[in-house]
């Protein structure tokens, strides 16, 4: 058995921030090695996993998204010593102020957010929130050093080290998504003991924060019948709308809405149900900000499915999810996924 | 007048510098010093029993010198550091809190803490971006919109708990990193002060409570010791970094990389002329490197020494440090050897004639 929390620990300690996936792509081919049948790496840096099916040939293919890519920063100017750095996907700039991180330049640098003092910042600047444009980060090093070791252009990581708690919960940075890679690694084992009559492509995606780019193009290289994505969604947390948020702790989500096929949504929920699965329906209105956005489009069109992990405080290096929800999602996907038989496709229709 | 300048071998180092680490990860916000008077008590009982803990939890040492007519030379450094107090429980794991010392709240969202004596992990977060319009994310969160929330662990974490943010201290080539160099920084110097012999003074050291909320384990402190002058050893800003438009900073307080940092004048204190010439002429006479701390806001321990009793002849130094109150401080190591060299020099020189003349 893989020790999914260990796994968790190990990708949230690796870097790759979007388009610069290499970091962590390795600890996942490690974790995927033993209980894929083929690994494989596409022209954007998203990993393919294959574990084949027992059914005939030509044989119908799932493919299961989770993006790797994380959140961060990039350098843009080297001042004095000082570091000027642009965010890379969303980022809500009052989590940065003392914000511990990691500046990939020559080599890895350790290094603190930090904003430019009140006195140095223009009248307009003075009371507000800092903008990014007047935060720096400080290595430490004299300037000509920082000079020599780091260049416009380099990422920069949140360095928060991972935090457990004794109520099973963990507390860390880019666990959206790599919450969801140790769900799959919990549904990839599942499956390897356990016949399935369908080939099932798993894929961590690169860029999804940024571009969706593995979403679209790992989909069209592997041309699955169906796509699954699993991703973090809101957790229930102080402050935030209820009515958008979900408790951690009480089960994944199944997202309803334009991005996911009605058949397939109804086919989970029948089998959350039977399987005695704690679960949250989650209602999106619009697009579920997933890889499925893009999957679902691709080639003539693919029927979709998005399973939520909810997560206190996304897009801040103190995400917060609770363990039991990323094994019962990755049951679930797993259980989805050993049920589907030759003639599911057959099945799949509209409820008009 | 210097007659022979003595001069002290021992250099800040490694073990030093452990001693500094130990000292930064301990939590001891303003009003719940113990974990640093424990690693203190530890320290300065090594060389000597004349050590009392005070009504307030100042801890104070007493090293007699043996030469005759000694001035009485009080040295001050602080133990506490800002932090948090948790005020209410609104369950589940959820707490309300309240600031501890000059803690902005904007440094607070994003951030993990520990909690009580146990150090239970918590983390202060916020309402993902996604859920937030532009225009608020423009707003900084008030204290009354931020929560500790320490992940579904109910009964642990309980009101009245201090909380402080869990920075692991570390060295960034030249540099230290840590929570708490201000004043840690201090109560390392003074503890390693208190294991040397000064034989031409009576060293009255206390390492004080409270200085956050107001210098009030000072003010106790220099009753008691009642001495002839006092040195506070302190950490103040350097704000040495580049300005918005990139136009010369004249405004840096303090540099790293300058040297001990020499007060003036502050918002609560107009040091003693006599002993900033003293300090500036021990440095220069032992090739010291050391800086005026720009005059203006801020202030130490000295603001209640110097007004205790009939008036105490006062100055601070300051090993300059970047970000201080916030989740890590960044400090020179050169500067922190500096200022070792420098009080320690002026120490083993200071003779009552530094007071002959009026000020």
């Amino acid at each position: 058995m893989i020790e999914l929390q260990t796994l968790l620990k190990e990708l949230i300690s690796a870097p790759g921030i979007s388009g610069y996936e290499s970091g962590v792509r390795p600890v996942i081919e490690k974790a995927w090695k033993g209980i894929t049948d083929d690994l494989s790496v596409s022209r954007l840096g998203s990993l393919h996993g294959l574990q084949r099916g027992t059914g005939p040939e030509p044989r119908p293919g799932i493919l299961v998204a989770v993006h790797m890519d994380a959140i961060g920063l990039m350098v843009n100017a080297v001042l004095d010593g000082f570091l000027r750095v642009t965010s890379v996907g969303g980022i809500d700039v009052r989590v940065l102020p003392g914000q511990m991180v990691t500046v990939h330049g020559r080599r890895d640098l350790p290094g603190m957010v930090v904003p430019t003092p009140a006195r140095l910042l223009p009248s307009s600047a003075q009371g507000g929130v800092v903008p990014l444009e007047y935060l720096l980060v400080d290595v430490g090093l004299l300037p000509g050093d920082v000079a020599g070791l780091v260049r416009p252009g380099d990422t920069v990581s949140f360095a928060q080290p991972p935090v457990e708690t004794t109520a099973e919960t963990l507390i860390g940075h880019t666990l959206d998504n790599r919450a969801s890679i140790a769900a799959l690694t919990h549904c990839l084992e599942i499956l390897h003991s356990r016949p399935h009559a369908w080939d099932v492509w798993s894929v961590a995606t690169a860029q999804e924060e940024v571009t969706l780019g593995g979403g679209y193009t790992s989909a069209f290289q592997l041309h699955p019948n169906l796509a699954i994505s699993i991703d973090v969604t809101f957790g229930s947390s102080p402050g935030s709308p209820s009515h958008m948020t979900f408790p951690i702790g009480k089960g994944p989500t199944l997202i309803w809405g334009p991005n996911v096929h009605p058949y397939l949504f109804n086919t989970f929920r029948n089998l959350a149900e039977k399987l005695e699965i704690p679960f949250s329906v989650e209602p999106t209105p619009l697009n579920s900000g997933t890889d499925s956005v893009a999957m679902q489009v691709v080639l003539e069109g693919i029927p979709n499915m998005v399973v939520g992990i909810p997560l206190r405080y996304m897009h801040t290096p103190v995400e917060m999810i609770a363990l039991k929800d990323l094994t019962r999602a990755g049951r679930l996907v797993a259980e989805f996924i050993a049920q589907l038989d030759e003639d599911f496709m057959d099945k799949l229709s509209w409820d008009d | 007048m210097m007659m022979t300048p003595n001069t002290i071998p021992l250099q800040i180092g490694d073990e030093q510098v452990r001693l500094l680490e130990s000292l930064s990860n301990a939590c001891a916000v303003s009003g719940d010093e113990g974990e640093v008077r424990k690693i203190v008590l530890d320290q300065v009982r090594q060389v000597t029993d004349e050590v009392k803990v005070d009504a307030l939890g100042n801890v104070l040492v007493t090293r007699r010198g043996k030469t005759g007519g000694r001035l009485r030379v009080m040295l001050a450094a602080h133990m506490d550091e800002v932090g948090l107090m948790i005020t209410h429980d609104e369950g589940d794991g959820i707490y309300r809190f309240g600031t501890v010392g000059g803690l902005a709240p904007a440094d607070l969202p994003g951030k993990t803490v520990f909690v009580g004596k146990e150090h239970i992990p918590g983390v202060i977060g916020i309402t993902p971006i996604h859920l937030i319009d532009g225009d608020e994310r423009k707003i900084p969160i008030s204290l009354d919109n931020l929560r500790l929330d320490v992940g579904l662990v109910t009964g642990k974490a309980k009101v009245g708990d201090r909380a402080t943010f869990t920075t692991t201290f570390s060295q960034l080539g030249p540099s230290l990193r840590g929570k708490a160099l201000d004043n840690r920084l201090g109560v390392a110097t003074l503890i390693e002060l208190v294991k040397y012999d000064f034989p031409d003074i009576d060293l009255l050291s206390a390492f004080t409570v409270q200085e956050e909320i107001g210098l009030r384990g000072a003010r106790v402190a220099a009753y008691a010791f009642n001495p002839d002058i006092a040195i506070i050893l302190d950490s103040t800003p350097a704000y040495d970094m580049p300005a918005w438009d990139v136009d010369e900073n004249v405004r840096y307080n303090t540099r790293l990389g300058g040297g001990p940092a020499i007060y003036v004048a502050d918002s609560s204190t107009l040091s003693d002329p006599r002993l900033v010439r003293f300090l500036i002429d021990t440095a220069e006479t032992h090739g010291i490197p050391y800086q005026i701390r720009q005059p203006g806001g801020g202030g130490t321990d000295a603001g209640a020494v110097h007004k205790q009793r009939a008036g105490i002849p006062s100055v601070s130094i300051s090993v300059p440090g970047r970000y201080h109150h916030s989740p890590a401080s960044i400090v020179r190591l050169s500067d922190w050897q500096h200022t070792w060299s420098l009080i320690s020099t002026a120490l083993m020189n200071i003779t009552p004639e530094v007071l002959a003349a009026e000020r």
